[in-house]
């Protein structure tokens, strides 16, 4: 959006954070290890019984100059990391450094005068303005605060900040309501950029906006941001806005950054799995790409709960690659390509960060349902790399192994069998609770029982189920199959009695 | 799901009965307030076959959320149906509704037309388990069991997707998440096999993961039943991905309307124009700018005089004589079943399309 990101997109991608190039922009912000817990307390005593890990760990930096997109799905810990990096709530561990200050600890005292160079701006036009001041005392406010006398007065200064925004200066006596949504969000930037910070958090600044405000709103902030050198982050979850405004962009998944690239490789080259399907999902206004919605990953279930995230790989119980691994192993953000840091260990569009690991969870194979074939086959040369050292599969298995997959014909005939045996395996339609592969979401912060892994991996005492533990000779050739997308139209064969039960039509899944 | 015999919603039926499945007529509903008469809907026509979907935009405060209540017959329920003044033709399946008794709307709610609301919880009662009130709603138009209704309402949630629907049919709305919610919704909405479905804004407040699950499944139920659909909806991607026609609304009128390719590939209003401009889009290259629509959303107390559109239309002036600011513009054929209201003439349109907003799109 701004002149920069046009021009230079290529020379920053170029820019790594560690590499040390000449024309690498300073950091304005560091978060190192960032964790925030909301504990859950019961009973008369209080007890903590848990902890909602909103934000769990994450390593990012903001360059001066620079917008952050933040994206990621409801409740992934976008705001929460918005509050703790400007402090307006404390971190549960980690550190924040702004301009190379340390300012993990600081006390509100000591953060004062701070609070001048690291503003926010929130998700909400209606709920954040206080409806009883003027527009005039809102925007005025953070003078009144920091004691800061500007040039000329502090009327004149929210006039100009008023008209800086869009606003009429004859604004400055009237009251909220007599305002728009989209001139609300104005008035909150005002307030935001009085002070003239040199860092803004934006929370959803126009999520709650028309698309025709909404594109001036964001209009808005890329001329304030060209005039006045502003550095932001923005979280947002609509990838299309995001994708406009940022320059590199953070993927966030229950509490953890997925994925940090610049925008064009994120956008392009999607490396991990969740950004990938999360991209796949945005509908696009262009009636002739309608019916081949062959990139379309449909995510099976809901994110599961903040408070027992899944082990290892946080992905792992809606991953269509999922092995061993992903499961007890928790992937590290680590720089694959030039300014494209990733936390998976069977990347997209890159080299397999685990080759050995190929004998596929039955979470993944059952999400592999949805995952279309043309998303499967991609990647040609990481599944031949990884193809090459297996050295586990018997032979049969190897052909069946990483592009079985990948290869839709092959696998075809033995998915059809497979899913007989499944079904005729499994003859009573057990009330017992069908162990879902996907995540049981639980909107109460209530402490659950346990994560994911456990239940899942006892569930699926199927067939394939030794199958699981060891990659051995027991990893049938069949496992793989699975990833056809035919015998999907009953994921769960066990638990149904379906009898003839005509009306019964498949599961909403993408085909 | 047995196919219940829909007793004779024909009669009554007169010699102006269209063949659409459902035909709006110039349909008007007009709120009288403290301030002045809200024109909410001001003369709208549409109509939409059983198998296909129409989806109406707009942005918020356009009439869309009006349209689809006064096809559902709901504005006239209670206190709230003192406060309205509805005029003009809703036939649906041969009958029209706006005439039509209370009761007789009654009957057809929730049979032959359903609705999935912008809202969850507002359509689901809080106290009230969810598979109960798929129950009540099942109940109310088939003479069964509550242990058939339950069965059905398991069945249901289950086709919708919800995990272990036979645990979950006991649970309270608020123990799911938001898009398991709209799910039950859509469960409830489902559960007599409606003829006709109003979505409206039904993934708006749902993540692009649920909402991809949420589309496909309308879209799935849709091809089962050959319903007809109308998807209201402010996201001109869910628009591009599963309408076949569109009808874009500003200030309670139709402002255009037509094949959803015809309008996304050759759009002839002004507004449609600022619509597709505002948007940024993952599809393309990112351009410099967004093209915003200038200005506020018209009030509805005092519409703008001429065409609404006009203190925001950066063409007001091309059209001849001011007529823009005078003279209100009936829709016109500019193609195949594509209608626009607009008073540009055809040669500047065309221009004005193929040179300033094509290439910026
Ligand atoms: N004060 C709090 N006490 C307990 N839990 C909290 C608190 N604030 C946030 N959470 C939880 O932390 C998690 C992350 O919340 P957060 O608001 O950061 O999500 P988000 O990514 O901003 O979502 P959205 O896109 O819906 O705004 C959620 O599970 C939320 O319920
Ligand atoms: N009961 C009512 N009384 C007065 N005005 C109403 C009423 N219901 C809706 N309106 C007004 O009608 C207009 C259209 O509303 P609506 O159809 O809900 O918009 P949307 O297109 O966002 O769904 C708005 O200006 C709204 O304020
Ligand atoms: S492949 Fe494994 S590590 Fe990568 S996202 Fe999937 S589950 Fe996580
Ligand atoms: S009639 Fe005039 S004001 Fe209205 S859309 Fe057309 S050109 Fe613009
Ligand atoms: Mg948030
Ligand atoms: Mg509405």
């Amino acid at each position: 959006m701004s002149e920069t990101k046009k021009t230079d997109t290529a020379a920053k991608a170029a820019v790594p954070e560690q590499a040390s190039a000449p024309d690498e922009r300073e950091v304005l912000l560091k978060v190192e290890n960032l964790t925030k817990h909301f504990p859950i307390k019961k009973g008369i005593l209080r007890r903590q019984v848990g902890a909602v890990k909103a934000v769990d760990g994450i390593d990012f930096e903001v360059r001066k100059g620079e917008t952050l997109g933040v994206v990621g799905e409801s409740g992934c810990g976008k705001s929460t990391m918005g509050r703790v990096i400007t402090r307006l709530q404390d971190p549960t561990g980690g550190s924040i450094s702004f301009e190379g200050q340390d300012i993990t600890r600081l006390s509100t005292g000591e953060m004062r005068p701070l609070r001048r160079d690291i503003q926010m701006i929130f998700q909400d036009p209606y709920g954040s303005l206080n409806p009883r001041h003027t527009i005039g005392s809102i925007v005025s406010a953070p003078f009144r605060l920091q004691g800061v006398e500007p040039e000329g007065g502090v009327k004149k200064e929210v006039q100009r900040l008023l008209e800086l925004v869009g606003l009429s200066p004859e604004h400055y006596n009237r009251y909220p309501h007599e305002f728009s949504g989209g001139q609300r969000q104005r008035i909150g930037i005002a307030r935001a950029l009085a002070l003239k910070p040199k860092l803004v958090v934006a929370d959803e600044p126009v999520s709650a906006l028309d698309v025709s405000i909404q594109a001036q709103v964001v209009n808005l902030m890329d001329d304030l941001q060209q005039e006045l050198g502003l550095t932001y982050v923005i979280i947002a979850h609509d990838l299309s806005v995001v994708r406009h405004v940022s320059d590199r962009i953070a993927v966030m998944y229950l509490g953890k950054i997925v994925e940090l690239a610049d925008r064009n490789a994120l956008y392009e080259a999607p490396m991990h799995p969740y950004t990938k399907a999360l991209m796949s999902a945005v509908p696009v206004p262009d009636t002739k790409r309608r019916g081949q919605r062959s990139e379309r990953i449909l995510l099976r279930g809901d994110v599961p709960s903040p408070i027992a995230p899944p082990s290892g790989c946080r992905f792992h119980t809606r991953c269509w690659k999922a092995t061993e691994i992903c499961r007890t192993t928790e992937p590290q953000l680590v720089e694959l390509k030039l300014g494209q840091r990733v936390a998976c260990h069977h990347p997209e569009n890159f080299a397999d960060q685990a080759p050995q690991d190929t004998v596929l969870l039955s979470a993944a194979k059952a999400a592999s349902e949805l995952v279309p074939d043309a998303v499967l086959a991609g990647e040609p040369e990481a599944a031949a790399k990884s193809e090459a050292v297996t050295e586990t599969s018997p032979e049969p298995a190897t052909d069946a192994k990483p592009e079985a997959a990948a290869e839709e014909t092959k696998a075809e005939p033995e998915a059809k069998s497979e899913a007989a045996k499944e079904t005729s395996s499994e003859p009573e339609p057990e009330p017992e609770p069908e162990p879902e592969p996907e995540p049981e979401p639980e909107p109460e912060p209530e402490p659950e029982p346990e994560p994911e892994p456990e239940p899942e991996s006892e569930s699926d005492a199927k067939p394939e189920a030794a199958a699981e533990p060891e990659p051995e000779p027991a990893a049938e050739p069949e496992a793989e199959a699975t990833a056809e997308p035919e015998p999907a139209a009953e994921p769960e064969p066990a638990a149904e009695p379906e009898p003839d039960d005509a009306p019964k039509s498949p599961k909403p899944k993408g085909k | 799901m047995t196919e219940l015999s829909k007793t004779e919603t024909g009669e009554g039926t007169t010699a102006k009965a269209p063949s659409a499945f459902l035909e709006v007529r110039d349909l008007k509903v007009h709120f009288p307030t403290d301030d002045g008469i809200v024109k909410s809907v001001d003369g709208l026509s549409f109509s939409v076959d059983k198998g296909k979907t129409l989806a109406i935009v707009g942005e918020s405060g356009s009439g869309k959320s009006v349209t689809s209540l006064a096809v559902m017959g709901l504005h006239r329920l209670g206190a709230r149906g003192k406060n309205v003044r509805m005029s003009g033709e809703i036939w649906l399946n041969g009958k029209e509704l706006v005439g039509a008794s209370p009761d007789e709307v009654r009957r057809l709610r929730g049979r032959d037309m359903a609705m999935i609301f912008q809202d969850p919880l507002s359509a689901m009662h809080p106290y009230y388990k969810v598979g109960d009130q798929i129950v009540e709603a099942y109940r109310v138009h088939h003479k069964v069991s509550k242990k058939e209704a339950r069965t059905r309402a398991i069945e249901m949630l289950d086709r919708v997707g919800i995990p272990e629907p036979a645990k979950r049919v006991d649970g309270y709305p608020h123990e799911f998440s938001g898009g398991m919610r709209q799910r039950a919704m859509i469960a409830m909405a489902l559960v007599n096999n409606p003829e006709l479905l109003i979505a409206d804004e039904p993934t708006t407040a749902l993540d692009v993961t649920v909402q991809a699950q949420i589309l496909d499944l309308i879209r799935d139920l849709q091809k089962e039943f050959g319903s007809a659909v109308i998807m209201i909806t402010h996201d001109l991607g869910v628009v591009a991905e599963i309408a076949d026609d569109v009808l874009v609304m500003y200030g309670g009128r139709c402002v255009e309307r037509g094949a959803a390719a015809e309008v996304f590939e050759k759009p002839q209003h002004p507004y449609t124009w600022g619509l597709l401009g505002s948007m940024p889009r993952i599809d393309r290259e990112t351009s410099e700018r967004l093209i915003p629509v200038k200005g506020q959303p018209p009030s509805l107390i005092n519409v703008p005089s001429g065409c609404a559109f006009h203190p925001r239309c950066p063409y007001a002036d091309v059209p001849a004589e001011n007529v823009s600011r005078t003279v209100r513009p009936e829709l016109q054929l500019v193609g195949a079943g594509h209608w626009s209201a607009c008073h540009l003439p055809a040669e500047d349109r065309e221009r004005i399309w193929t040179e300033e907003i094509a290439p910026k799109l």
